[in-house]
């Protein structure tokens, strides 16, 4: 049990490290990378206490895809260095913001967590309550019977995200030569290829 | 506290032994994959250093480490230095749940191939970071290319492994190695065996998808800036990285560590063989692909990426959970 615990504290020391990290490290590259560790070490939190499917889930998606996109964009931006931070130079105007985003989150995590301590059963499912079984199979009976229609709505939301995200970036572009694979490939060398005589003083009429 | 050290030690002394032999094939893999690719070419390959040429890998390691690491001046030092480090390591952890047999395996875990899918996306941070380092313009498109390239590719492995899945009832890989007793999974997916082994030419930066380090155009990518072991590093991973890819292809597809047939001659020969020429097989493959197929444009492999390999593992994905569920073979859940 010792073991167990040392292992606890050293992941939430290093998740709490990199958390604090995130927000205070000047440049926003290595904001990312420790939003990265901060994944990581979450994942393996989940991992422990025995939730091993979501630990994997918040690596794959998290760690696999999500944070690759942050590194790309905030790369590509290329982001110069955060003049202010949080305790040198002028005073930041995103603190009032964060703070009240903040306390709403802490009040929520007040209410689901009080609740689920002094109500036994007020937010889980009998379904769940099985043991013996691994903590994968438990999700899956659960996410496709009692859920259903609250998965199939969160997929439809997603998917209604992605293809507004799209919508909101994609602009046609005129003047762009779009290249046909069907043409390429059927070219063939009797066709591609022509001999033409060049007058003199007239040269060659090219066309695409 | 004594009976912890003991595990301990008894942990490392199987993580050793599972490191030496991957490090030490690798090092062929790396021969055997330079001499395919002379044979395609009717050229001899490394064939001076030791019987066969066999030790030239360890000539050029040795090389390497009695080289210089240069660090660029206006690279991030330490990301620069983890980069190599990151791949490297991200490349051997994964083999700690690839099963050599129904006992030989490190930890036999319940989400064995979520555990395989997480490290081998995780793969991309070591080119990522190497080529933002380096602080240079060939590195830098390098890794961006390779980002998209291996999140695109990443997707459609995603769904074949569902695919695998469905037919298995279980993500513990020796139950999907053992789920393929009767049949391999190879004949009714193969279909997806194909676009599976695409994918992971692409998940591994290999030719015809070697974009990300296409000489012709970014001198060598992401590792252009590199020098003496850590570019000998950021190899060792790349190569322990397509043999995991080529395990995994075994294990989903090949019946892993099962013999050909289940009958006298074949089943005597030890699991760990079977698997060991299994990924054999399909590095072969890799090497011949590499030996034969021209490199693909840009457009194009995204192009096959997202609108031909997604759509049509999706929908290989419904035939497959439709057959399943129309004949009553969904795999049996034992609560």
């Amino acid at each position: 049990m010792i073991v167990h615990s040392i292992f606890f504290y050293f992941f939430s020391v290093i998740a709490i490290f990199s958390s604090l990290m995130v927000i205070t490290s000047r440049s926003t590259i290595n904001s990312v990378f420790f939003l990265i560790l901060d994944f990581i070490s979450v994942g393996c939190l989940f991992i422990m206490v025995g939730a091993e499917f979501l630990g994997m889930i918040l690596l794959i998606v998290y760690v696999g895809a999500v944070a690759v996109l942050f590194l790309f964009v905030v790369m590509m931006l290329n982001v110069a260095e955060q003049k202010q931070s949080w305790f040198i130079g002028k005073k930041s105007t995103h603190i009032p913001t964060g703070l009240i985003v903040s306390v709403l989150i802490l009040l929520e995590l007040l209410v689901v967590v009080g609740g689920w301590k002094y109500k036994e059963n007020i937010m889980s499912s009998g379904t769940l309550l099985l043991s013996g079984i691994s903590n994968t199979h438990q999700l899956g009976l659960v996410m496709y019977t009692d859920y259903i229609l609250y998965f199939q709505l969160a997929g439809i939301v997603l998917l209604l995200a992605m293809i507004g995200a799209i919508l909101l970036t994609f602009r046609e572009r005129v003047g762009v030569k779009k290249q046909s694979y069907l043409n390429q490939i059927s070219r063939d060398p009797s066709n591609a290829v022509e001999l033409i005589e060049v007058k003199s003083n007239q040269g060659v009429k090219l066309d695409d | 506290m004594i009976g912890y050290l003991e595990i301990l030690g008894q942990e490392i002394y199987k993580i050793i032994f599972l490191l030496v032999p991957i490090l030490v094939s690798v090092a062929m893999i790396v021969w055997l994959d330079r001499r395919v690719w002379g044979l395609v070419q009717k050229r001899k390959g490394p064939n001076v250093v030791g019987p066969f040429g066999l030790f030239q890998t360890l000539a050029d390691a040795l090389k390497y480490i009695f080289k210089e690491i240069i660090i660029p001046a206006s690279a991030n030092k330490v990301v620069f230095v983890l980069a190599p480090i990151v791949t490297m390591t991200l490349a051997l952890v994964a083999w700690a749940v690839i099963p050599m047999s129904e006992d030989l395996v490190l930890a036999n875990i319940n989400v064995g191939i979520l555990y395989l899918f997480a490290i081998s996306s995780l793969g991309v941070y070591g080119i990522i970071m190497g080529g933002w380092a380096s602080n240079s313009k060939y590195p830098f498109l390098g890794a961006i290319r390779s980002a998209a390239q291996m999140v695109s590719y990443e997707v459609s492995i995603g769904i074949i492994i569902i695919n695998v899945l469905l037919c298995v009832g279980s993500l513990n890989l020796n139950d999907i190695v053992i789920a393929q007793k009767e049949l391999w999974y190879v004949i009714p997916l193969f279909p997806m065996f194909v676009i599976f082994f695409i994918s992971s030419l692409a998940e591994t930066n290999r030719p015809p998808f070697d974009l990300p380090e296409a000489e012709a155009e970014l001198v060598a990518g992401y590792q252009t800036e590199y020098s003496g072991m850590m570019y000998a590093m950021f190899w060792l991973g790349e190569y322990a990285n397509i043999l995991l890819m080529c395990a995994m292809g075994s294990i989903l597809f090949l019946g892993g560590w099962l013999p050909l047939m289940d009958i006298y001659p074949l089943n005597i020969i030890p699991a760990p063989i079977w698997m060991i020429l299994k990924i054999l097989f399909l590095f072969l493959l890799f090497a011949l692909i590499k030996a034969i197929v021209p490199r693909y444009r840009y457009d194009q492999l995204m192009r096959l990426g997202w609108k031909i390999f997604l759509p049509l593992s999706l929908i290989y994905l419904v035939l497959t959970a439709s057959f399943l569920f129309y004949f009553d073979k969904l795999p049996k859940v034992n609560i």
